[in-house]
């Protein structure tokens, strides 16, 4: 048995990784279906989409980069879906330089009319590009949705749109055109004429700042969806109702999936989710029994 | 984008993508071939990004450089100014100024220069975080600290609930949460309080704060083992299901 | 004067962010957007200063032909790919637009690489957990007792065993790892938040009073 747990203690660590890659892997085949149980500050985050009006204006920042897209990007989808469906505007931006195209790759993701175009008062409208097709909405570029792009300075951008949000984003990020020609940009001129903010991010600038500016200082209400790294750290902004809603990670995606009745990605990659977690807890649990049986035993051996 | 660059697209991602995870067998130098690719690619990107949607719009769009050199039918700021108007957006030219007093830290003759566009950087910064700071994470974050030890109306909340629909949420949040939120704040601080010896009840009070900020800890792992698991979990998703399409 | 005229910038405008919180009007909110515009300019400066040291590191590697200066050629030839596709084979200011030549770049080379470097992660926390995390005394056992009960409390294996130990729906370890995250976790965050904030608030007040000066670096 000694024996035993001091091998275990030597093994090689190429070993745990490829342990750790059959047990993601395996489930992937298996196609099981996992029931998910959905938490109150996902729920208040869905129910406070749902509460705005319909022709209600959001500003979408996406904060993100493709490092985090597993986590952010169905819940950027799934987000955009519920925003359709209720035929609320959006404004999408990004105080990271990744967001927009993100943002551009959600749309994308969820588009069902892929090709093909309209001429619509002399305007060329590609599908895809200028019009996104959701079930029986279909939204388009200037009039429902825009992309205002990236700005550097972190909060400082936040702080500039509070007085202009023409003075922040000049220009859109489509087509470089001056964001006040965008009929959706009419009646928003700073901050504060938003309805709601819808804030993905992963790290700073994000989340803290969001709320510093926007909830804080211009009293814009603001719902978040975090990388689970982050969420730990933003649940007192949920408890004091600075933050509207947090959705925490791949589960808490799955969980608004689960909520707006359309299940994609996040739900899938849940079956795997549990795995890694359950080997994660057997490899600590084997690890430190292996440690206190070998304890004073001598020393480990061949760590790699 | 046609039918081959898609193909040939996602054969670049599934070998890039194999080649960076050749690293957990050895380091290497297809490893290090992408490891520097993707430095550069990075780079590239910040670098037009920051140019289009940032410098482009702000700057010469302002000033009018884009209408000089023929790219723009709007007027700048120089193009008023030349005529006699002034234009808010004039003062650009300061920014415009100071971008290049950064952009000189590369000569090391003059890189002292790019502490002034570093210190309206820092000085803004430092005049926003003091109060913001102040408002967001310490004055709202205490007044929801300053509570009722039992939340009374919780604990009325629970009565007529079926025995099914009573959870540990709700039970614990309405005699225990209270209490809970303000003694792991309070002990949590006085851990962090290291002005005195932790000795006699300010010891105690500390020894308490570390358990809650082990907890804390706890957590805040867990979900770090969550999140980077995800990321994993979307990669094979990607070379079973785009590349290999066998799922 | 290299120090002195910096210490008075910081001074003037940290004390125009200061005072427009109290007097927003002009011309003090004239001021902080000039200078939130300034800010916005001068830190796509400082990133494209990153970009460009990064090229001139590349190229002392290469011109000395040191060790991996072959990797060196490689970043500087990546990067002159992407900003030349993006600059002039890119439809100009729709350069990210889906279907451009940049957007192809970063779909199928900068998210993939990105991606997997951030997944290699998974296995060196999985290598970590099994190595390192001990459970030495008491409050490491706490540690790593929070980290069970979210782990598991986060996917419906929790629920499972729960029902494994006969307890009753509600009461299980998913409800648990909701009171860790909403109480126990939002304590610990909260008594680090509000040290920080409070050293946040110190530390602006001595750039803004010139007693700190580490930013502005030697002579």
């Amino acid at each position: 048995m000694q024996r035993l747990f001091q091998i275990l203690l030597a093994i090689d660590r190429r070993i745990i990784f490829l342990v750790i890659f059959l047990a993601l892997s395996v489930p992937i085949f298996l196609h099981l279906k996992i029931d998910i149980d959905v938490t109150r500050e996902v729920q208040i985050f869905y129910d406070a989409i749902e509460a705005l009006p319909t022709g209600s204006r959001v500003l979408v920042s996406c904060d993100y980069d493709p490092g985090s897209e597993p986590e952010l990007q169905p819940m950027a989808e799934t987000g955009f879906r519920q925003m359709i469906k209720d035929h609320i505007k959006f404004a999408i931006m990004g105080l990271w330089p990744q967001g927009p195209m993100q943002a551009n790759k959600a749309l994308a993701k969820i588009n069902e009319v892929r090709e093909g175009f309209i001429v619509e008062n002399g305007d060329t409208l590609a599908f895809g590009r200028d019009l996104i097709v959701v079930g029986p909405d279909t939204i388009r570029y200037g009039r429902d949705f825009i992309n205002l792009g990236f700005q550097a300075g972190n909060e400082l951008v936040i702080q500039r749109m509070g007085s202009s949000v023409a003075a922040a984003f000049p220009n859109d990020a489509r087509y470089g055109r001056p964001i006040e020609t965008y009929p959706i940009m009419n009646g928003l001129n700073k901050l504060s004429d938003f309805d709601f903010i819808y804030n993905l991010s992963a790290g700073y600038p994000g989340t803290v700042e969001w709320v510093q500016f926007a909830v804080d200082r211009f009293h814009v209400p603001c719902g978040a969806g975090n990388t689970a790294v982050q969420a730990p750290q933003v649940y007192p902004y949920l408890d004091t109702g600075q933050l509207t809603g947090l959705m925490g990670g791949m589960k808490g995606g799955a969980e608004y999936e689960k909520l707006t009745g359309f299940k994609a990605k996040a739900t899938m990659a849940m079956v795997s989710q549990t795995a890694a977690h359950i080997f994660v807890v057997l490899f600590i649990v084997i690890g430190n029994l292996a440690y206190f049986m070998t304890r004073g035993k001598g020393q480990r051996k061949g760590l790699s | 984008m046609t039918g081959f660059w898609n193909i040939f697209g996602i054969w670049a991602a599934a070998l890039l993508t194999i080649g960076i995870v050749s690293f957990l067998y050895r380091d290497n130098p297809v490893y290090k071939f992408c490891e520097a690719l993707f430095v550069g690619i990075s780079a590239g990107y910040w670098f037009v990004s920051l140019y289009y949607q940032n410098l482009l719009p702000k700057l010469f769009d302002n000033l009018g450089f884009t209408k000089m050199l023929g790219f723009s039918q709007d007027d700048g700021a120089l193009q008023l100014a030349f005529r006699g108007q002034y234009d808010v957006r004039i003062w650009y030219i300061l920014a415009g100024v100071l971008a290049i007093m950064m952009l000189l830290r590369l000569v090391p003759k003059v890189g002292w220069i790019s502490r002034w566009p570093l210190a309206v950087v820092v000085g803004s910064t430092a005049g926003l975080y003091m109060i913001t700071y102040f408002q967001s994470n310490f004055l709202s974050q205490l007044q929801n600290t300053v509570i009722p030890l039992v939340d009374m109306g919780r604990i009325k909340g629970l009565e007529g609930l079926a025995s099914g629909e009573l959870t540990a949420d709700r039970f614990f949040a309405a005699y225990l949460g209270n209490l809970v939120l303000i003694v792991g704040t309070l002990t949590g601080l006085v851990y962090f309080y290291f002005s005195k010896e932790h000795k006699g009840a300010l010891g105690s009070a500390a020894k308490i704060g570390i358990y809650f900020l082990m907890i804390t800890f706890g957590a805040s792992f867990g979900y770090t083992v969550m999140s980077r698991m995800s990321l994993l979990i979307a990669r094979l998703y990607f070379l079973f299901g785009d590349w290999l399409g066998i799922i | 004067m290299k120090r002195e005229i910096p210490l008075m910038l910081t001074a003037i405008i940290g004390l125009t962010f200061f005072v427009q919180f109290f007097v927003p009007h002009r011309p003090m909110g004239f001021l902080t957007d000039m200078f939130s515009d300034w800010f916005s300019i001068i830190a796509a400066a400082a990133i494209w200063l990153g970009a460009l040291n990064l090229l001139r590191v590349s190229l002392e590697k290469i011109y000395k032909k040191d060790r991996d200066w072959f990797f060196a050629a490689v970043t500087i030839a990546s990067f002159l790919l992407i900003v030349i596709i993006g600059f002039f084979f890119s439809s100009g200011r729709s350069f990210q637009e889906p279907g451009t030549k940049f957007d192809w770049l970063y779909i199928n080379i900068y998210t993939p690489l990105m991606a997997t470097m951030f997944a290699l992660l998974a296995f060196f926390v999985a290598s970590a957990s099994y190595r390192a995390f001990r459970a030495r005394n008491a409050q490491a056992t706490v540690l790593l007792l929070a980290a069970f009960v979210v782990m598991l409390g986060r996917t419906p294996f929790g629920d499972w065993l729960s029902s494994l130990v006969f307890l009753p729906k509600g009461w299980g370890i998913s409800n648990l790892s909701n009171i860790v995250m909403n109480y126990f976790n939002v304590a610990g965050q909260r008594a680090i938040m509000i040290g920080i904030a409070l050293g946040t608030v110190s530390t602006s007040l001595r750039i803004i009073l010139g007693i700190e000066r580490t930013y502005l670096g030697g002579d």
